[in-house]
């Protein structure tokens, strides 16, 4: 049954994302503390994709998953993306026609 | 074992762990994966109805979350960080342990997961311990003493019934209204609750697989159970991925 086996992922590329992870939290911190205006959420956000992504792809094993695997996890994303999207354009564009009772 | 609609080749008479609604262990273990995926969808989407009231409500109240999320320990919110993803390392790890048959391996790694889940949960008692005392807990005692540039009396508020605009005032002239703070400790106290009710959850689940483990039940073809909590773990880890910069580094700077 060999061919039935899961990849087994090497251990350097576990201990490298650790790593790239704990990096990556130390400089989500340090940013935190300077002024970059409106860019301190775009950076934060950006960071915190970018470790939910490894985490996803490595820890998770998706980037080796089926293709059906892909495509659930990509839709989770998707569907969420909707709900804050579409709420917030909401939120957003309530002031716009000064509609009473908004 | 009997199979009615298995075709020839069926391994479930050699393969226990095979359920005989699978055709091999292969597919069982993509089946159980995409199953385990299906369910943290849901918990995308049970996390992400709180992720949006925390954006919208910031967008609302932007001055009043940069100066309350000031009231919560950078330090001690960091250092939980790195503990949650050094758990996820040792619990891929586990994984990844079980995936080899090593049995030694994975309990210890199981273990050390469960440890350091237990430290993040100690540390996250400490902070509500210090919310509670500093009476930031949104109860009938919350108290929230602004210190805004500012420094305008608390309850100044805006003035009746305007609290709904969004918050296009210009900032620094704007008074932080208690009512506004205590919104966003409510959603930190919800969404670092669940958060930590789900780290509870899996700490059971750990120490769930320890006995099949030293059983030596799990191998390469069967480490399905092992695989599922690990994605549970890491699913729980990513969500304080986001909770942390969101609730914790907001108006640093």
């Amino acid at each position: 049954m060999s061919e039935s086996a899961a990849h087994v992922v090497p251990l350097r590329t576990y201990v490298l994302i650790l790593t790239i992870l704990m990096a990556l939290t130390a400089t989500t911190i340090w940013v935190a503390f300077q002024d970059y205006g409106p860019l301190n959420n775009v950076i934060a956000l950006t960071i915190a994709v970018t470790k939910m992504t490894l985490v996803i792809l490595f820890f998770m094993h998706v980037r080796y998953a089926t293709r059906l695997t892909w495509l659930v996890v990509v839709a989770g994303v998707v569907w969420l993306i909707f709900l804050i999207g579409i709420l917030m354009s909401d939120y957003f564009s309530r002031g716009w026609l000064g509609v009473p009772g908004k | 074992m009997s199979s009615v609609h298995g075709p020839a080749g069926h391994g479930g008479a050699a393969h226990p762990p095979l359920a005989h609604h699978f055709e091999t262990l292969e597919q069982q273990r993509q089946s159980t994966s995409l199953g385990m995926w299906v369910f943290l969808v849901t918990e995308i989407m049970f996390f992400g109805g709180l992720f949006a009231v925390y954006v919208v409500y910031r967008n609302m109240f932007h001055e009043a979350f940069d100066v309350a999320s000031h009231h919560l320990n950078v330090r001690l919110g960091g250092i939980n960080t790195a503990v949650l993803i050094a758990s996820s390392f040792t619990m891929a790890m586990a994984v990844r342990g079980a995936q080899m048959g090593k049995r030694g391996a994975t309990a210890a790694f199981l273990v050390l997961t469960m440890l350091l889940g237990f430290t993040f949960l100690g540390i996250k008692a400490v902070e509500y311990r210090h919310k509670f005392e500093e009476r930031l807990f949104p109860g009938p005692g919350f108290q929230f003493q602004t210190h805004a540039t500012a420094d305008l009396a608390a309850g100044g508020g805006r003035g009746g019934g305007s609290h709904h605009a969004p918050s296009g005032v210009s900032p620094h002239t704007e008074v932080v209204d208690p009512r506004h703070a205590r919104i966003f400790f409510s959603i930190y106290f919800a969404m670092t609750g669940l958060h930590a009710l789900h780290m509870v959850v899996g700490a059971g689940l750990l120490a769930w697989l320890l006995k099949p483990t030293l059983a030596g039940r799990f191998g390469p073809a069967y480490h399905d159970p092992v695989e599922c909590v690990g994605l549970y773990w890491h699913f729980v880890d990513i969500v304080w991925i986001f909770l942390f910069p969101l609730l914790y580094l907001i108006g640093r700077h």
